[in-house]
């Protein structure tokens, strides 16, 4: 159970980031995680009112506000524009409507959860996020940072020409993910660049980069090849959900399907 | 620390304890149809709209609503016993603990999507759990009344 002294609602980030370096201090997103963790809080330390709550369509850019609910970024118009439902497909399995009304995506990033299927879809993707003292940081160098007293600002996602798919499955609807897997493709630097983001393994998700020139008529045996050498790169752990071993072979098949849907949109 | 917000177009003011949630406010207040079925966020019984958005009252601080306007099946009784009549023609409930939350949810689906599919009505409800049923009539109950109300809007 969680217990909580005193509730503030700073006028500024500024006030917001002081208030929060005492150690018994607590930023609160939706509260939808933490009400259910066992702490003794002293402040609580409530965003909302500090302009967190829009997501930018920007020239290069979508900059989406800590305290946004997992729906807003679900029905966003601008992320669907660029990558398609995947961006959608990560979050609508979430609970429920109620839920992703209230669950932000600030506490989703800053929590660096295992079971996220938030986090690895943006871990594929061309990603940063703004923190109060830390400044703008790669998506992928942040998971792998120790929880500290930094507020998280805003998710970045830069934009570009990417392909984008996700899928997860889940032992019954609305349940943690057995498996979480993106993948992302486009051209980075004049080359064809393959991002693979594969989350609830059950350990948080975790990036793999690939320079591979694969024709958009590959044969189903080839994709099914490199998402074999893939899947090997990754890690996997066993929990209630389901074995290690069984982790890995859905990864592979879910990579496998993402792939082929991206190879057969370019042909 | 004193609150201040709509409930049911009514203006309150109430002093609350910072760790205090919203449903056990609500109830407070003698809004009964609230109902506790888990406190962990997975039950939906708990729907209450805050802002005209759903969002489930076992898990949101008091505090947090200070400023804000909230709707609870009692603010809206004539609509939701307009929708309680095709839930109890199709047999969609049976211990009716589940009901108050279920209403409040399609409800706000009504406001939000226009003309859902049978998928859609799923997806939009899929935080709401009921132990008797087994959503086929429930599920009846949304599309006959959905139906009903668009032929209303025809003749209007
Ligand atoms: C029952 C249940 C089922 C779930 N199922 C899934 C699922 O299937 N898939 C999935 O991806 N997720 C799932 N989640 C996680 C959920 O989607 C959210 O990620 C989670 O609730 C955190 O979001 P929040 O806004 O509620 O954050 P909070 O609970 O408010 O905060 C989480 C943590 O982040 C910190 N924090 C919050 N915002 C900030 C900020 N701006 N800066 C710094 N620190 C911050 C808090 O101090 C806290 O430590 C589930 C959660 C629950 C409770
Ligand atoms: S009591 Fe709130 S979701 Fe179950
Ligand atoms: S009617 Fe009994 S839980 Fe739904």
């Amino acid at each position: 159970m969680i217990t909580i002294d005193n509730y503030a609602k700073p006028a500024t980030l500024e006030e917001a980031y002081k208030l929060n370096q005492a150690r018994s201090s607590r930023v609160m997103g939706g509260m939808m995680w933490m009400r259910l963790g066992k702490a003794h809080v002293k402040t609580l330390i409530d965003l909302s009112g500090l302009g967190l709550d829009e997501i930018h369509d920007e020239d290069n850019v979508i900059k989406i506000g800590a305290m946004c609910t997992l729906r807003q970024v679900e029905e966003c118009e601008a992320l669907k524009e660029l990558f398609g439902d995947g961006i959608a497909e990560s979050i609508r399995h979430i609970v429920g409507v109620q839920f992703r009304n209230q669950a932000t995506i600030g506490g989703s990033i800053y929590g660096r959860f295992g079971f996220s299927d938030v986090l690895t879809a943006f871990l594929a993707l061309d990603t940063f996020v703004e923190l109060y003292d830390g400044g703008i940081v790669r998506l992928s160098d942040f998971v792998n940072r120790a929880p500290d007293k930094d507020i998280l600002l805003s998710v970045i996602v830069r934009k570009g020409k990417r392909k984008f798919r996700y899928d997860s499955i889940r032992r019954t609807k609305t349940d943690f993910p057995v498996i979480a897997c993106a993948v992302v493709t486009g051209i980075v630097h004049g080359q064809e660049t393959w991002y693979f983001s594969v989350g609830a393994r059950p350990m948080k998700a975790a990036l793999v980069e690939k320079k591979w020139e694969i024709p958009a008529d590959a044969s189903e045996e080839m994709i099914a090849d490199y998402a074999k050498q893939v899947v090997s790169e990754f890690t996997y752990g066993s929990n209630m959900r389901g074995s290690a071993e069984y982790r890995r072979h859905l990864a592979e098949v879910l990579l496998r399907r993402e792939m082929s849907s991206i190879l057969a949109e370019g042909r | 620390m004193e609150i201040r917000f709509i409930l049911n177009k009514k203006q309150i003011s109430i002093d609350v304890k910072a760790d205090a949630v919203l449903m056990d406010v609500l109830r407070s207040l003698g809004c009964k149809s609230i109902k506790c079925g888990c406190e962990t966020t997975n039950c939906g019984l708990c729907t209450v709209w805050i802002d005209g958005k759903s969002r489930l009252s076992c898990s949101v601080l008091a505090a947090s609503v200070d400023g804000c306007e909230i709707t609870t099946l009692e603010g809206v009784e004539e609509e939701a016993a307009e929708f309680g009549r095709f839930l109890a023609a199709e047999g969609g409930e049976q211990c009716g603990f589940c009901s108050p939350g279920f209403i409040m949810n399609v409800l706000a689906m009504k406001r939000e999507l226009q003309d859902p599919d049978l998928e859609e009505i799923k997806e939009y409800l899929a935080g709401n759990l009921c132990r008797c049923t087994g959503y086929m009539s429930q599920l009846r109950a949304i599309q006959k009344y959905m139906a009903a109300q668009k032929e209303k809007e025809v003749q209007a």
